[in-house]
């Protein structure tokens, strides 16, 4: 899969409460949760995602609360890809088990600018940007995630082996 | 500690650190908030009863009781979700507490247990000795289908806190000068075991509130070893048997830490960042306008009691709205016959039902714009509580109590 897009460039420790605010959680609804996305942090995010569809940013990005309404509604507002130099280790689960890509670079997260256009192989393991020419390598996935990405999500991996009568255990 | 609880839940014999694994979970816990999409994921599995219904708990206790429409709206589809499938441990208001306070206290969460909850402060219930983890809805929805969710095998990092702890201090201030020292992303993707002296005398709520903490520092587990003091409070309250894991003597660290007691004072979290830690005596200068004592973090007996404590016989700023949530009605009803809620409405606070609703800006206690507040609960980002251009100062339940007194941040030698 190749995505390619600009990015957008925010800082260290981004919470799950500027990402979608607490007042906004008495909803499931994707499209209500993306009109509300990143509100608190920058108000200009709307406007930038329509033309930059790339998120990168620094260390421990989604700290805080559990809301999966965080990923979700990054993704509903048509965010394709998170870059950043550290993840928060909720966010990162719940960014993958809906689908989300996620990647973990600090080199990558320290030399992208904003608007910069990014192309990302992800069966190569390459970010490239195309502005500068550079490239960062993307470290490997441990299988069971690639499996979990490839089945598109937590619910459909767990659909499939369900299906399969797989045994739910063993790693 | 935590790699032998995973280990055992798993059928391994030993895990190493990185390592992928499914393993068998005891407890899986869902609030009206994060249930509500666990919901409408568990149907999308196929799978029609939950895997087991006395191991699924629903707390509703975030937007409760129901703040608006959409909020009972949330509520009516995980109420009428806990009919269907016959959850027993279903709280409906009247027997709801705030969701980490309740569980405990409920004897549903045992030491040596494997627990996932859809709320990132489940890592609380590591205070009985359990492995203890905030998840995501989907995670919560794979879990109620299979009884099984996936974790990487986390290192972990040792604090051993030594000496005596100066006069009020409680778990709250060790808790927040610890993620002072190590910064909000110092036990990333760890497990964080707390130990030593002054661990061994902590009451079992500090305990509680320390490890409730351990997420703001970025940690996958909080724990404590198993000891008398965990022994004693299960005693009659465990709803199953229970099993101990200790750290091996010879167990390896990422990473240790010695923290000296007696050189940590009563602490503040400036904004907006749980690790902006300071002396609360150096922070005097801060008026407030609110005050909030409770929470998931400092909501138990012991905090209600240190309030009432400083709180007694005085009266609050009358500029200073002071607003005090007993975690549980448990906790609410001893705080009642102890005389606490009288000292509190006497002294000019309100004292509500227990919910989560200010500490996360949900409802009763929103901050307006340039407002602040000190709060006893655990995160202080941006609009946490209220307008983006509101602030939270963090702190344990004396120095809250002593600022709503003094209308500014205020030790209890002050008032």
């Amino acid at each position: 899969m190749i995505i390619r897009d600009r990015a957008i460039r925010y800082g260290n420790n981004v919470d799950t409460d500027v990402i979608i605010p607490a007042r906004y959680l008495n909803t499931t609804k994707e499209d209500e949760l993306a009109a509300h996305c990143f509100e608190d942090l920058d108000e200009d995010f709307k406007d930038k995602v329509k033309t930059s569809k790339i998120i990168v940013a620094g260390d421990n990005f989604g700290c805080g609360s559990s809301r999966e309404h965080a990923p979700l509604s990054i993704k509903a507002s048509g965010v394709k890809l998170i870059i950043a130099k550290t993840f928060a280790r909720i966010f990162f689960r719940n960014a993958i088990n809906i689908g989300l890509p996620v990647i973990p670079s600090i080199e990558a997260a320290d030399n992208i600018r904003e608007g910069d256009t990014l192309e990302i192989d992800m069966d190569k393991g390459i970010i490239r940007d195309l502005d500068t020419g550079r490239d960062f390598k993307i470290n490997p996935v441990p299988p069971f995630i690639q499996e979990i990405i490839s089945s598109g999500g937590y619910i459909n991996y767990t659909k499939q082996s369900l299906e399969k009568g797989g045994s739910s255990k063993s790693g | 500690m935590a790699q032998k609880i995973l280990a055992y839940h798993c059928g391994r014999d030993y895990l190493n650190p990185g390592e992928l694994v499914k393993a068998d979970v005891d407890i899986v816990l869902g609030n009206d908030i994060t249930m509500p999409l666990a919901i409408e994921e568990f149907k999308k599995t196929g799978v029609e009863r939950v895997f087991d219904r006395e191991k699924v708990v629903i707390v509703p206790d975030h937007f409760t009781p129901n703040k608006d429409i959409k909020s009972a709206e949330q509520c009516k589809y995980i109420r009428n979700f806990a009919g269907e499938q016959s959850i027993k441990y279903y709280f409906e208001i009247g027997s709801m507490g705030i969701e980490h306070a309740l569980l405990p206290e409920q004897g549903l969460v045992v030491p040596g247990d494997l627990i996932i909850g859809a709320d990132s402060h489940t890592c609380t219930y590591g205070a009985l000795g359990a492995a203890s983890t905030g998840v995501g809805s989907t995670d919560v929805a794979v879990a109620m289908a299979t009884g099984t969710a996936w974790f990487m095998v986390p290192e972990s990092l040792k604090f051993v806190y030594k000496g005596k702890l100066n006069k009020w201090v409680t778990g709250k201030d060790l808790i927040l000068y610890t993620i002072g020292q190590i910064g909000v992303d110092g036990a990333l993707y760890m497990s964080m075991e707390f130990s030593g002296q002054a661990i061994s005398s902590l009451s079992m709520d500090s305990r509680f509130t320390m490890c409730n903490m351990a997420i703001e520092a970025g940690g996958k587990f909080g724990i404590i070893e198993f000891d008398e003091k965990t022994g004693k409070y299960l005693e009659g309250r465990n709803k199953r048997p229970y099993r101990i894991f200790n750290a091996d003597a010879d167990a390896k660290y990422f990473k240790k830490y010695e923290i000296d007691c007696s050189s940590v004072e009563l602490q503040v979290s400036m904004p907006h960042l749980p690790s902006n830690a300071r002396n609360a005596k150096d922070c005097s200068d801060i008026t407030i306008d609110q005050v909030v004592i409770g929470s998931c973090t400092n909501g138990r007996m012991e905090d209600l009691e240190i309030a009432a404590q400083i709180l007694k016989g005085r009266k609050t700023d009358s500029r200073i709205r002071t607003i005090i949530f007993p975690a549980t009605q448990k906790i609410y009803l001893e705080a009642m016959e102890k005389g606490y809620l009288k000292t509190f409405v006497e002294s000019g606070c309100v004292v509500s039902t227990p919910t989560c609703g200010p500490c996360l800006g949900g409802h009763m206690g929103i901050l307006a714009e340039g407002e602040r507040a000190v709060a006893t609960t655990n995160r202080n980002f941006v609009g946490r509580m209220g307008h983006p251009k509101s602030e939270v100062y963090l702190s344990g339940p004396a120095v809250a109590a002593a600022s709503a007194i003094a209308g500014r941040i205020a030790l209890p030698e002050e008032v």
